[in-house]
């Protein structure tokens, strides 16, 4: 893309001298000769095309540009379909594969890879996908697909969301029972919906243990600015805060930084993650209490089953605490054992339906007026 | 209380502003011999990404000095990287901002890259151990009120920051190197009439741009974000390059808009808790920074200062 950028604005200067010209070629050919070396490192990448067994499923992921072993979304969803795969004895390359994408402009290539080699059913993993698969999901009615923690509404797109809100319950009551201060923070990536259901979930879990608990909430409007993260959790950890719960991707990169750098003054102050097991970034200070993880394997691996029996059908599945979509990092060195009992304890009262966790600001101010009667 | 507050606001003024304030010292160097830079944003890309691989690679070894030694790495690494654009701009008189525009592109790219290689096909490096910590400066600190509000929670680096603001400053206007710098931006013709050699001045302004971006980038990566991956830096480059133009390619106003792009975000983030504040809307406070800078923006930059010769290859014949 950026070759063809620059070739076009080669053509436009016509009245340069040659030495300019010779400029832009110079770097025409840095970019041409780094784009070919990133070419043959994919190159042994391609799908083969295997018409003759068609008695198993064949299922393909299309990772986004985290890549296959960025211990989150993508390896997480890999794992999932591994774990599939062995237990129907599929072989990977031919009945199973992935293929990695280093930039955004290779998720359409890569899902029509795909779709070209006959695959029975597509993985999109992450939202950032949703655009490229509505491309391509809607020029191949035939080949079905499926999108992790993202809607695409279409006949042959299986949609997989998550139901955040049960997670951020948990964390809450993680960070209530932590907290000496009765404070504690919540930093969000942008508002949204999505981000709400985070926001209310955690504040219930919160005042569930402590009705008298403080909750500062701000959201950085960004999921990639590391400066402002710190920023918001210095401001909170002066207010008192000792325990943030930061749902905000990259931006939370800055908040865990800020809470080693009071940990290692001697502060007592904690981090929670979201998406995945956090507990290494919070290392070596170890400021990761605990983390909200989804549970995108055990959600690649059911909708894969489905797909086998025939029985996958297009729309959205919601995941939540009883599906195994969402739950509490492995990790709990941190946490006490009369925490993790209480742990225990709501996360019955979740799935037996006996608490329904609020996902919207609304739903909250009727689930906190129902803790006080 | 309040001065605890106002204290937050200070330290996050000090402590995000630094490489801005490294990076646009660079684009002085670059745009005062008459290069325009916006490759910025590349260089500060390359040196979030050498200062983080250097740091993780070596860290076993080096222990607490490996931020520090991966800062100088940084700078040496993103002087040659920069030596592409020099290249390009000055030797054969490209286009200067197309090949900014590649530079920031191919930094990209090839920081990600090289991450997949070196680290067996992951997009995003691990967490490093020893990163540039805030600090309590000994002594200082303990002043009442200049203390708390100046010199505790910052890194190191933003006091570096500040000082080779006004090292820049002395360099550009009382030294010899300086002048001719300045003079090869504003009239590149006279300046070779009377014996200054024009390419090797540009060159040099072009390398200490990719130096100090560089430095920038890893001060970022190194004291904030703690990891690399493609988001790490996204646009702060961009925004070192307002802060230059802002501060009218002079090191000491270029000090001042840095931090005060600083400020007003840090002001932003704050204000939920400051009195009276706190009471307006929350959208006014979110959108604080860009008001702020939009009212300093047309109030102060009336006149524009930039270099005369600014985006214009020296040619000799059309002397």
């Amino acid at each position: 893309m950026g070759l063809f950028y620059l070739l076009s604005v080669f053509k436009k200067i016509k009245g340069g001298s040659i030495l300019k010209k010779l400029g832009i070629l110079w770097i025409c050919a840095v970019v041409l000769l780094f784009f070919t070396a990133c070419s043959q490192a994919n190159s042994d990448e391609n799908v083969h095309q295997d018409k003759e067994e068609k008695r198993t499923i064949k299922i393909g992921m299309i990772t986004d540009t985290g890549g296959i072993d960025d211990k989150s979304f993508n390896q997480s969803a890999w794992e999932g379909i591994q774990a599939f795969a062995k237990a129907n004895g599929l072989t990977e390359g031919k009945d199973y594969k992935y293929l990695q994408s280093s930039s955004e402009a290779e998720y359409e290539t890569n899902l029509n890879q795909f779709v070209q080699a006959n695959f029975d059913l597509t993985f999109a993993v992450g939202y950032k996908l949703k655009p490229a698969v509505e491309k391509i999901a809607a020029a191949n009615p035939k080949s079905n697909f499926a999108i992790i923690d993202e809607k695409v509404d279409l006949p042959n797109v299986t949609s997989a969301t998550f139901k955040d809100e049960e997670g951020a319950f948990l964390v809450g009551i993680v960070a209530a029972m932590t907290s000496e201060t009765n404070t504690v923070g919540f930093i969000g990536g942008e508002k949204s919906a999505l981000m709400q259901r985070f926001e209310s979930g955690f504040e219930a879990g919160v005042k569930s243990i402590n009705p008298k608990a403080k909750v500062l909430v701000q959201y950085a409007n960004s999921f990639s600015d590391a400066a402002k993260g710190s920023a918001i959790a210095s401001a909170m950890y002066g207010q008192n805060a000792d325990v943030i719960y930061v749902a905000a991707g990259g931006t939370g990169n800055g908040v865990f930084t800020e809470a080693k750098n009071r940990k290692a003054k001697g502060e007592n102050v904690w981090v929670i993650g979201s998406d995945r097991d956090q507990y290494k970034e919070g290392l070596p200070e170890n400021v990761t209490l605990t983390s909200m993880v989804k549970g995108i394997h055990t959600v690649c691996e059911q909708l894969a089953v489905l797909a086998q029996n025939g029985d996958l059908k297009a729309g959205t599945m919601e995941f939540g605490l009883k599906e195994g979509g969402v739950g509490i990092s492995d990790t709990t060195e941190n946490i006490g054992e009369d925490t993790l009992g209480q742990i225990n304890d709501y996360e019955q009262k979740i799935i037996t339906g006996e608490i329904i966790v609020p996902k919207t600001r609304q739903d909250l101010d009727v689930f906190l007026a129902n803790l006080k009667s | 209380m309040t001065i605890d507050l106002l204290s937050t606001v200070t330290s996050a003024t000090l402590y995000s502003a630094a490489p801005l304030i490294f990076a646009a010292l660079g684009g002085i160097f670059s745009e005062r011999s008459g290069v325009i830079q916006i490759g910025l944003e590349g260089f500060m890309v390359f040196g979030a990404f050498s200062g983080i691989v250097t740091t993780l690679l070596l860290e076993e070894q080096l222990g607490v000095v490996t931020p520090w030694f991966a800062l100088l790495l940084s700078a040496i690494v993103c002087g040659l990287f920069s030596l592409l654009h020099a290249t390009a701009a000055i030797t054969f008189k490209a286009d200067q901002v197309v090949t900014g525009v590649a530079v920031n592109m191919i930094a990209l790219g090839l920081s990600l890259f090289l991450v997949k290689q070196i680290f067996s096909g992951k997009g995003q490096t691990d967490f490093i151990s020893y990163r540039l910590n805030k600090i309590d400066v000994p002594f200082l600190s303990d002043i009442p009120v200049i203390g708390p509000l100046f010199f505790t929670s910052v890194p190191w680096t933003s006091y570096l920051a500040v000082f080779l603001a006004f090292f820049v400053w002395i360099v550009m206007t009382r030294t010899i190197f300086g002048l001719r710098l300045r003079a090869v931006g504003e009239h590149p013709g006279a300046a070779d009439t009377v014996g200054i050699n024009v390419v090797r001045m540009r060159y040099m302004g072009v390398i200490l741009s990719g130096v100090f971006a560089g430095v920038g980038g890893a001060v970022f990566a190194l004291s904030i974000s703690g990891n690399f991956s493609t988001i790490t830096i996204a646009g702060q480059g961009f925004l070192a390059l307002a802060a230059m133009i802002f501060g009218k390619w002079h090191p000491l106003g270029t000090l001042l808009a840095a931090l005060f792009f600083g400020f007003a975000q840090a002001l932003s983030i704050s204000g939920p808790y400051i009195p009276f504040i706190q009471d307006l809307p929350s959208v006014v406070l979110t959108i604080l920074p860009y008001i702020l800078t939009l009212v300093a923006l047309t109030g102060f930059s009336r006149r524009s200062a930039a270099p005369g010769a600014l985006g214009q290859a020296y040619d000799k014949e059309s002397r």
